[in-house]
């Protein structure tokens, strides 16, 4: 784990956020994203059991309704980055609405009128596991900096951590502190994600969720766990990991 | 190695100019590069990485794709040709691995080992910024570049650059770090399809590697999307390991 996502890990954790609920910890996210990247607000979608996007946390009602807008149009960044795996990043909306038959003909105008300029989705996603979108969301146009840009792929891929460990502690410790190990070998965690799925008869993002419960468990390095995983001394469906 | 003939030069670009015209794969695309640019240069082997927003390095594509060439990749994040060229945006040429343990000393002893004996490394450039680093094995003692391959080469890791601005819009700056952190995403794609099909098939990554880029073959679809299918398709696992 790098210096910065540590920093924004802490960030996130000592955000005030919301008061409890399932989505506080999601609320922090988008709270701490917003400060750190001089947004005017944040939100985030998250996929649902039954496999639909639908928005699930905002920094306030402004974003909350800038999010939600997308759902009604069906169209919208947050759809886009889902949707493509990449992140969308529109720098100026009025751009957009000006151009005829331009990206989002609905959403553009429509977030443009609740004084949205610029935004930026990022997919909240692991290879093929994809959990949601974040969203940030700032009254004037422009870029995000090279830095900028960094931080808020970081504060993405901590919210992916965050939601797969979640999913196991049923909202226990919220940010986790499973050691990354980003230095390791890092084709073997994403190879042993495939191969624990086939074992359980389970999805990705299940495959995902028991790999770090089990790290987390046994007290062991997750490039550890992956590289036996690998090399077939650890089995999920026999170990009763 | 041989000085490149001009002719073969000349196919590859027509490929590549091909391939871009259409809504094209981009790790077919490296695919494709690394193994025109294998064939080129007589190189043992030639593996493309890219940079993530942390400036970590990542295999994006080779040659071929077996685990230990895999592995000098993940190892050239703390030391090596790749880190080199990316980090100073100037090739590494002619380096003799076994004169070379000081100055990598966890890379170049494990390159030797696993039948290298000198490397090469080319920055991907684009305008002002370094997006990764294309990388040259060579198989045999005196793997040398002659000083006018030098330039051949760079072009193809300028060219491989070129390919993440697959459409036209390359004014839109944003454009890059959209296709970047795509084709880093779909590389995880892969590894995990990898891990599936070796788990269903009962054979290594490797193997499985093998499977999927020869379905994707057969059935002329993107490796990428043939990929997500094996992880995301349970019907896919179930019906596809005995072709």
């Amino acid at each position: 784990m790098d210096d910065r996502t540590a920093v924004i890990k802490d960030l996130i954790l000592r955000h005030p956020g919301g008061s409890g609920g399932n989505d506080g910890l999601l609320r922090r996210v988008c709270g701490a994203a917003a400060q750190e990247l001089a947004a005017s607000g944040a939100g985030i979608s998250v996929m649902t059991r039954d496999g639909v996007l639908g928005a699930a946390a905002a920094t306030d009602p402004v974003s909350e309704r800038i999010e939600e807008l997308q759902f009604m149009f069906g169209e919208g960044p947050c759809i886009d980055a889902f949707a493509s795996r990449r992140p969308v990043l529109i720098s100026d909306l009025g751009d957009l609405v000006a151009r005829a038959g331009g990206r989002w003909p609905f959403y553009a105008p429509a977030a443009h009128e609740d004084g949205l300029r610029a935004v930026f989705a990022f997919p909240l996603q692991i290879g093929a596991a994809r959990l949601g979108v974040l969203d940030l969301f700032r009254d004037r146009t422009g870029p995000l900096t090279n830095s900028e840009l960094t931080d808020a792929l970081t504060f993405a891929d901590v919210t992916v951590t965050a939601l797969l460990d979640r999913q196991e502690q049923a909202g226990g410790r919220g940010v986790a502190d499973i050691d990354d190990d980003a230095a390791g070998y890092r084709a073997e965690l994403f190879q042993a994600q495939g191969m624990v799925m086939v074992q359980l008869g389970v999805t990705l993002g299940e495959a995902m969720v028991r790999i770090r419960a089990y790290a987390y468990a046994e007290d062991r390095r997750l490039s550890e766990v992956t590289r036996d995983v690998v090399a077939r001394r650890l089995r999920f469906d026999r170990a009763e990991p | 190695m041989t000085i490149v003939s001009a002719e073969r030069m000349a196919k590859i670009f027509v490929e590549v100019a091909d391939t871009l015209v259409d809504d094209f794969d981009l790790i077919d695309f490296l695919h494709m590069l690394t193994e025109r640019a294998a064939d080129l240069v007589s190189a043992a082997a030639v593996g493309l990485v890219l940079a993530d927003q942390h400036g970590r390095l990542e295999f994006m594509a080779g040659s071929n794709e077996n685990v230990k060439l895999v592995e000098l990749f993940q190892l050239q994040n703390h030391e090596g040709p790749c880190l080199e060229a990316f980090q100073t945006a100037v090739p590494v040429i002619n380096v003799n691995l076994g004169e070379a343990h000081d100055r990598w000393p966890r890379f170049a002893p494990r390159a030797t080992a696993a039948g290298f004996q000198s490397v090469h490394a080319f920055p991907m450039r684009l305008r002002t910024q370094v997006i990764g680093a294309l990388n040259v094995f060579g198989g045999t003692k005196g793997g040398d570049f002659e000083d006018t391959d030098v330039p051949v080469v760079q072009a193809l890791a300028d060219v491989a650059a070129i390919g993440l601005l697959q459409e036209r819009a390359i004014r839109r700056g944003e454009l890059l770090t959209e296709q970047l952190q795509g084709a880093l995403n779909s590389r995880v794609v892969i590894e995990q399809a990898k891990g599936a099909v070796a788990q269903a098939a009962g054979v290594d990554v490797d193997e499985a590697f093998a499977v999927i880029r020869g379905y994707a073959r057969r059935h002329n679809r993107k490796l990428t999307e043939v990929a997500h299918a094996f992880v995301s398709d349970p019907a896919m696992l179930a019906n596809n390991l005995h072709a």
